[in-house]
């Protein structure tokens, strides 16, 4: 690796939990991420910002090996969980998901009860217990700050439900495999300013026991909720720490235009 | 309760995928099957003669067939092409559009021996045609219209909505816009509809039994639309069923004429809308 | 400015262009109608108890005999002894190309079964009555090579290809947001399948399955080529392997010889006007189905 590059990877307190060295991905022809290393600690939210078709989705996407579902798209360097390679060839990607979850900018909810939504990945991997189910539903959409107003509804198709209720039914479905990261895409681009403030405040709640990484268009979000940030462009990581350095104190003038708002 | 043991989920999916391996290999293979040893007991008794003997081979019915299809398509083609515009270009969405599409779907679904019917009470008696060419073109053109119309429809909507714009932004009237710029567009892919209606209209048989359909010796061709006909499809029907004395190798290179003739008709509609596809000029 | 000639014509276009978008509904209202009239007569002799009934077909004994049941139960057999087949490999098949066949896979198959579609009942009649029937016969001994389960095995291969079409056009309507957050939920692509995708698209395989019935109900050739011809009611599961006689059959082997307007000819229509309500109402109920799924590329 280039004396650049390793300055680049910044080595933040507490464990990694999860760490990129050197992961290029390319489209065919066209290079998505290029040469991107860093560490992301455990149990802190890491945004990752940067203008559009920077990368930062098709990065975080590398974390649960949701670009496999692309076939033009090809990995090469190195994604590590809990420092083990996540693409190894006799990895078990399905496993892989249940502790690295994901939640998608649009809802989706699938078509059924709410109830059913949230147990969908418990059942999955077996577990068919009536009181089980009910316990561990209940405690996703508690996890998900979203018991209270469901809780008597909890049979009603989940399609009836606010964008932003919709939202945080995504959530508990992720927090009921009980991984151990969140990766969440743009996760309020598509709610009104009430739902976002309730979900980064959930976000803030959740980091005590997940590892969450961020990516987000709205520098305002990533200053608000996380304690790191990582600066994407072009396929590149311009620049990757604490938070407030990457806003207040950048090193690359890049990262300042960019916080600045004088592009993107 | 004893649980099965369980399956790892890794497992499970791979019997799973295994079986509708399998399950495409049952829907395919018979059919390679059965094409390949038709091919081989009817190829040997295809030559010249067997296709152009009028006493013993398949001329009249190949042109008793022909006649056939393309009355059907000349009776057909007017009022699917028009009401294909109607649905393309003229109707709003509304309950009357919904009941004239679900109609077309209804008549695509009407057993063909009911056409066969159909025709037989209105044609050949109120209308009293009688069995023959006109009557039976008739029925089909019935049988045939959905699929005209359908495939037309398709392909006046492939006609991009800019063109249209443009023409009406000269001025044009509806009509003019229709058959000026949309039509000549639509024509190619209209065309592919006929020519499956027509090998649509080649194979059937119910319809055709009590409208018009016959086996002479005397009379192979017919001298007007009135009179009645010999017909591939029926003939071969006849010759399994009915006939003695016609060997094997003859019934099965009649039943191979049959479904090259279906079979390339449909297959040169499919590459000809294929090629339109690629040589668009938009 | 338009002349008035122009204007006429205009209008006149236009119009002529409404009533055939409209001739539409007027054909099937035409075809009922015209099935109607010549098969109401045949109620002035026998009751719609008689005929709904009655356990023999008889229409040349003396007096004639015009019970539909064994008929009915004919077609019965067959029709769902083809949806038996048709239906599991119709939408395995579909799956399969839609989820897990590779593209070099779907290229073939896809096209191939097309074209499957595309082959005249009467050449399938005749593979069953040359070919498939006999090889039955003599492998697993069975006293005839004509009978009904022949007939739902040609028919569950004519029907088929409808029933995987129309599946997959059900099943890749299936929103890719929704299989991609049950693979992020750590989901199999199996379980994605089984869980989410099919459960979506069951209006769409619903409609697959009532179009792919009302063309088994409809066949003509085949079944008459087939099935034996036998107007007896068929009992148990032994049935499948004895002759029978569908309604479609019935009205093909018999109209030919059938004088005008004697009961026999209104017996032969009001068959007839039995099919064609019996897919009417199948085909209705698969085009609302179809709407409700989210519509087709049709």
């Amino acid at each position: 690796m280039s004396d650049v590059a390793i300055e680049r990877i910044q080595v933040p307190e507490g464990e990694a939990k999860l760490e990129t060295r050197g992961l290029n991905l390319h489209y065919d022809n066209f290079q998505a991420l290029r040469d991107v290393s860093l560490r992301i600690p455990a149990r802190r939210i890491t945004a990752l910002i940067g203008p559009s078709g920077c990368g930062k989705s098709t990065f975080l996407r590398c974390f649960n090996r949701m670009n496999d579902l692309i076939s033009t798209a090809r990995v090469d360097g190195r994604v590590l969980l809990d420092g083990e390679d996540i693409y190894r060839r006799d990895l078990d990607v399905s496993e892989l998901r249940k502790r690295v979850g994901m939640v998608f900018q649009s809802p989706n909810p699938f078509p059924m009860s709410i109830y059913d939504n949230v147990a969908y990945g418990p059942r999955l991997h077996g577990m068919r217990e009536r009181s089980s189910l009910d316990e561990i539903v209940e405690k996703s959409l508690r996890g998900a700050a979203l018991w209270d107003e469901v809780k008597d509804n909890i049979r009603k198709s989940a399609l009836d439900l606010s964008g932003g209720q919709q939202q945080r039914l995504s959530i508990a479905r992720v927090l009921a495999v009980e991984p151990d990261v969140l990766l969440m895409d743009e996760p309020c681009s598509a709610l009104d300013p009430t739902a976002t403030f309730r979900i980064e405040e959930l976000m803030v709640d959740l980091m005590e026991k997940y590892t969450i990484v961020i990516v987000t268009h709205n520098m305002y979000q990533a200053s608000r909720v996380s304690q790191y940030t990582g600066f994407f462009l072009l396929g590149e990581l311009i620049e990757y720490g604490p938070t407030v350095e990457i806003f207040e104190n950048p090193r690359d003038q890049r990262t300042d235009d960019y916080v600045r708002g004088r592009f993107g | 309760m004893t649980a099965l043991p369980q399956l790892s989920r890794k497992t499970s999916q791979a019997i799973a995928f295994a079986i509708l391996w399998i399950v495409a290999a049952a829907v395919i293979l018979p059919v390679v099957a059965i094409l390949a040893v038709m091919l081989l007991k009817g190829g040997r008794a295809i030559d010249w003669h067997m296709l152009t003997s009028i006493d013993e081979g398949l001329l009249p019915a190949i042109a008793g067939t022909t006649l056939l299809v393309v009355l059907t398509a000349a009776i057909s083609a007017p009022v699917g092409v028009a009401a294909a515009i109607y649905l393309s270009e003229y109707a709003r969405a509304s309950t009357s559009v919904r009941l004239i599409r679900l109609a077309i779907v209804n008549l695509a679904g009407v057993p063909s021996v009911v056409y066969g019917l159909f025709g037989f009470a209105l044609f050949v008696t109120l209308l009293q045609f009688g069995r023959c060419l006109l009557a039976a073109a008739c029925t089909l053109a019935f049988l045939v219209l959905p699929l005209v119309i359908t495939a037309s429809e398709e392909a006046l909507r492939q006609v991009p909505q800019r063109l249209r714009e443009a023409s009406f932004g000269l001025g044009a009237t509806r009509w003019q816009t229709v058959r000026r710029v949309v039509l000549p567009n639509a024509l190619p892919g209209i065309i592919t509809g006929m020519i499956l209606s027509i090998g649509r209209a080649a194979g059937e048989t119910a319809p055709i039994l009590f409208t018009g359909a016959f086996i002479s010796l005397s009379k192979p061709f017919p001298n007007s639309p009135l009179d009645p006909f010999i017909a591939l499809p029926y003939k071969l029907f006849v010759d399994a069923t009915e006939m003695p004395g016609i060997s094997e190798a003859t019934k099965w290179g009649e039943a191979v004429v049959l479904v090259l003739l279906v079979v390339g008709l449909n297959l040169a509609a499919v590459l000809f809308r294929a090629r339109l596809r690629r040589a668009r000029r938009w | 400015m338009r002349s008035k000639v122009q204007r006429g014509w205009e209008w006149f276009v236009s119009t002529a262009i409404r009533v055939s978008g409209a001739m539409a509904i007027v054909f099937v209202i035409l075809i009922f109608i015209f099935l109607l009239r010549d098969a109401i007569p045949v109620l002035r002799t026998s009751s719609v108890r008689d005929l709904l009934t009655g356990e023999f077909w008889r229409p040349t004994s003396e007096p004639p005999q015009f019970g539909l049941l064994p008929l009915l139960l004919g077609s019965l057999y067959v029709t769902v002894g083809a949806l038996v087949i048709s239906v599991p490999l119709g939408i395995g098949a579909a799956a399969f190309i839609s989820e897990v066949a590779p593209a070099w896979v779907q290229e073939i198959l896809k096209p191939a079964v097309e074209m499957l579609a595309t082959i005249p009942s009467v050449v399938f009649g005749f593979l069953g009555l040359l070919l498939v029937g006999p090889w039955l016969a003599e492998r697993f001994n069975l006293p005839l090579p004509l009978f009904a389960g022949l007939g739902s095995l040609m028919l569950g291969f004519m029907a088929m290809p409808t029933i995987v079409s129309v599946s997959e056009d059900a099943i890749r309507s299936v929103p890719v947001a929704l299989r991609e957050n049950s693979l992020a939920l750590g989901a199999t692509r199996w379980q994605t399948i089984r869980r989410i995708v099919i459960p979506s698209a069951r209006s769409g395989i619903i409609a697959a399955v009532l179009l792919g019935l009302g063309r088994a109900i409809g066949e003509t050739m085949t079944v008459l080529m087939v099935t034996g011809n036998s107007a007896v009611i068929p009992q148990g599961l032994e049935g499948f392997l004895r002759p029978v006689r569908t309604l479609t059959a019935t009205i093909a082997g018999e109209m030919g010889e059938t004088a005008y307007a004697t009961p026999h000819y209104h017996a032969l229509f009001m068959i007839g006007l039995i099919l064609f309500v019996i897919t009417f109402i199948t085909n209705t109920i698969a085009d609302i189905a179809v709407r409700r799924s989210g519509g087709l590329t049709q």
